[in-house]
């Protein structure tokens, strides 16, 4: 990264000399737009670190016990359904596309095609949810929940549960490591549910942004909130291809 | 002690300047929606020293409850609720902001020459989000409070207690955001915001304590975060991370736990040691001996920090293997801590020493801290380990480090910067008291703790066995003097806003760029952005700065 000062270097006469030139986005105690520009960016990147650490302490969670308990992860997993996943996953990634394109409208300044991008992104953001719910509510419905209401029944007695055994044909598992399954589900939850949660502050900061865009707020040359989000969300897309793979994907040939 | 290097203005024509960032604007609404870092530093001072009186309160009710063996002034229940809210309220809304908030908001900026924070609307965010977690952490007091210790080990928090963890469960996670708001701004601000001429070897080691110190709230304190919710989760709906009955590890939580904690004891201690960094060198008139390796060995302390976490849990069930790996790395720790300490008394060495208060807490700082630390190398030692955790050595350990260290190091800063932050001196005499007081009350109150461990007096109890009870009474009597020795910062402090002498830009002719401002300084700290020309602690360039004024003058 350049060493600040280079950037800075010789500009400070000029920017105050210049006062009446500054874009009215320029805020008081940069030197210019590009330092603006530069340092905000900058503290985006440090934010999404911080993103991975939190969502790192959890992630080792998983893989701890998943190797400690691996035939309960192994039966747990075969309870979610690949297909939703895919196509969740393949939605989160046109959003990213979508949100790609979006930064890209805006930096070329095409107000209505920023416009469009956004609610486009946020329609696949909804609709990722709304296949989440789906998936969550199978899971209420089979007392898959961890707590009070867990029910251990689709590992202790596959059979019980016809649809998953004609695909699997898991053998039922002992009871103490059936128990186990329910670890899985909170990380299952725990994950997911710190997912959508990033999911929904981004469609709440998506619907701000398609109102400012819509006034061209982003389209006059300041495009650093919309680069920025545009982070965020690829960021949230990233932490769901890790989840697809780990949650659906790893467990279900053995 | 007859020297000095004050220099101050004629006080019968000396004025504070009518234009600076206290007077630009008035009004509550001027202060509560402010973006500069110097009126939310002083937010911050203000609400940390609050939490810092209800914190000491609590100190003195335990205190008061050990004086005796018997548990009489309160029951058992209440003297766990009264340990814990006094933990929570310490470390999370005292010693982890307290430098870093509020001097180093008012001083990084200035240090490197920039007009403020590169995100001043974050550094907002980020005290309001400390008020709010401190607001919820009162309630939770009020509540009934909680009993689990300021650790909330699992199963005790999950399972086996029915007060309010979850509510001071969300006031730790809210100041936890608070505290990553305010690291995430420092790097920006010290990478993105330094001045012509600001390379990173001419910054002054207290932004170099303060980006080692920031480095760890941004990497380490979100793992507490997901720790507490999923402790918040297992509380609720009954998930089964940390539960041993559905096959979870309540050991996962510790280690979670202290990947956040014990760097936290390093985010409490490196700003701490920026400031002592710059008064000795102020008041020895010399530059910090071993510049580099100084800075280095802050970013050292954030790198090994992050290694050391499971030293916490040598006795909790973890393999030997770890026990050794975690000793050995804790032992590298004491290295960087130590570089610091002998550069720092090399920098004494032939140095033209003056005792203000500033230097009278940084001496205490060093000689305690000292002790601190090498008491540290007893725990981190397996075998010394098993016999002393668990007792009073940790709390007098912790607190040596933490109170001996810590706030000594931040009342040594807050001497030092109070011209700068206010416009005028405190009063001399009665603040050397005051430091000689808190260095003597501290000792009476912690040593015996140390003699009390090491006799095998577990901490966590109300009630102790009689033959330990002259010790208590020492350091309970201590734990008086040391009250009276903050009360009275506070008392002339306050004083001195109206009726101290006026300090002038620069009373202690120190070297840094935060200096070369008028007292208290502008909003924009700066009328033409500086140009820094000259090396950190340089004071000859001071001498010849000095020299050309009065050519001006002439």
């Amino acid at each position: 990264m350049p060493d600040s000062h280079t950037i800075i270097h010789g500009a400070s006469e000029a920017a105050h000399d210049a006062h009446a030139e500054h874009p009215a986005y320029l805020r008081h105690h940069f030197e210019n737009t590009a330092q603006q520009a530069d340092a905000t960016n900058f503290a985006m990147w440090l934010f999404l670190v911080t993103e991975v650490m939190f969502f790192g302490g959890m992630f080792t969670a998983y893989l701890i016990y998943r190797n400690w308990y691996y035939p309960a992860f192994v039966a747990a997993s075969h309870q979610l359904d690949v297909r939703w996943g895919t196509l969740n996953t393949l939605v989160l990634i046109i959003s990213s596309f979508t949100m790609a394109m979006g930064v890209w409208c805006a930096e070329t300044r095409r107000k209505s095609g920023l416009v469009l991008c956004l609610v486009l992104t946020m329609i696949l953001g909804v609709g990722f949810l709304g296949i989440k719910t789906i998936e969550y509510s199978e899971k209420i419905e089979k007392h898959h929940v961890p707590g009070f209401h867990y029910s251990l029944q689709s590992f202790t007695d596959p059979q019980s549960d016809p649809a998953v055994y004609a695909e699997y044909h898991d053998k039922a598992l002992p009871l103490d490591m059936a128990r186990h399954t329910e670890v899985y589900f909170s990380l299952y939850f725990a994950l997911t549910g710190m997912h959508a949660l990033h999911m929904i502050i981004g469609i709440a900061i998506l619907v701000f942004m398609i109102f400012r865009a819509q006034a061209g707020a982003y389209t006059s040359g300041h495009v650093t909130f919309v680069e920025n989000f545009g982070l965020y969300w690829h960021f949230v897309d990233i932490i769901w291809i890790y989840l697809f793979a780990l949650l659906y994907l790893i467990s279900r040939h053995q | 002690m007859s020297a000095t290097i004050v220099s101050l203005p004629d006080q019968s024509t000396a004025r504070i300047p009518k234009m600076n960032y206290l007077t630009k604007e008035n009004g509550l609404l001027s202060w509560l929606l402010t973006g500069d870092h110097k009126r939310i530093a002083m937010l911050y001072l203000i609400s940390l020293s609050f939490f810092f009186f209800i914190g000491g309160a609590l100190a003195g009710l335990i205190r008061l409850e050990l004086l005796t063996p018997q548990a009489d002034l309160m029951a058992t229940d209440t003297y766990n609720k009264v340990f814990t809210m006094h933990g929570v309220i310490m470390i999370f809304f005292f010693l982890v902001p307290s430098v870093p908030a509020t001097l180093g908001n008012f001083l990084i900026p200035m240090m490197i020459g920039a007009k403020d924070l590169a995100l001043p609307k974050i550094n907002l965010l980020s005290w309001y989000l400390y008020v709010a977690g401190g607001i919820l952490a009162i309630y939770t007091m009020a509540a009934g409070g909680v009993d689990t210790g300021w650790t909330f080990t699992t199963p005790l928090s999950t399972h086996y207690v029915n007060t309010n963890v979850l509510t001071t469960g969300l006031a730790a996670f809210i100041a936890g955001f608070s505290s990553i708001f305010t690291g995430l701004n420092f790097i920006v601000t010290i990478h993105k915001m330094r001045c012509p001429g600001m390379t990173w070897f001419r910054l002054p080691l207290f932004v170099w304590a303060h980006y080692a110190a920031s480095i760890l709230m941004v990497l380490a304190t979100p793992v507490v975060a997901i720790a507490i919710v999923l402790i918040a989760l297992e509380r609720t709906i009954g998930i089964g991370v940390f539960d041993p009955t559905k096959g979870g590890d309540p050991l996962l939580f510790q280690h979670l736990f202290w990947f956040y904690s014990h760097p936290a004891v390093y985010i409490m201690i490196l700003p701490g040691m920026g400031v002592i960094s710059e008064t000795i060198s102020t008041f020895s008139r010399k530059r910090v001996f071993g510049y580099t390796a100084v800075a280095f060995s802050s970013v050292a302390i954030a790198v090994f920090g992050f290694f050391v976490w499971a030293h916490h849990m040598f006795i909790m069930g973890i393999s030997n293997y770890a026990v050794l790996v975690f000793s050995l790395l804790t032992m590298l720790v004491a290295v960087p801590s130590a570089i610091k300490i002998f550069n720092w008394t090399f920098t004494l060495y032939k140095g033209s020493i003056t005792f203000e208060t500033p230097m009278l807490y940084t001496f205490g700082f060093m000689g305690l801290f000292t002790i601190g630390g090498l008491t540290g190398v007893f725990l981190g030692t397996s075998g010394t380990d098993i016999h002393l955790t668990e007792t009073y050595f940790i709390v007098a350990h912790f607190h040596f480090v933490m109170v001996g260290g810590m706030l000594m190091a931040f009342l040594a800063g807050i001497h030092f910067w109070w011209p700068k932050i206010t416009g005028r001196m405190y009063p001399e005499k009665i603040s050397q008291l005051a430091a000689v007081v808190t260095f003597i009350g501290f000792n009476f109150t912690f040593f015996p703790q140390f003699i009390l461990g090491t006799l095998g007096m577990p901490r966590r109890y109300a009630s102790y066995p009689p033959e330990f009870q002259v010790l208590n009474v020492f350091s309970t009597a201590g734990a008086t003097i040391l009250g009276v020795g903050y009360l009275l910062p506070v008392l002339y402090l306050t004083w001195s806003l109206k009726y101290g002498e006026i300090a002038g830009n620069n009373p202690w002719q120190a070297t840094g760029l935060e200096w070369q401002t008028q007292s208290p300084p502008l909003t924009e700290n700066f009328t033409v952005t500086p140009i820094m020309d000259h090396e950190a602690y340089d004071y000859e360039w001071l001498e010849k700065q000095k020299e050309k004024e009065v050519t001006h003058a002439g």
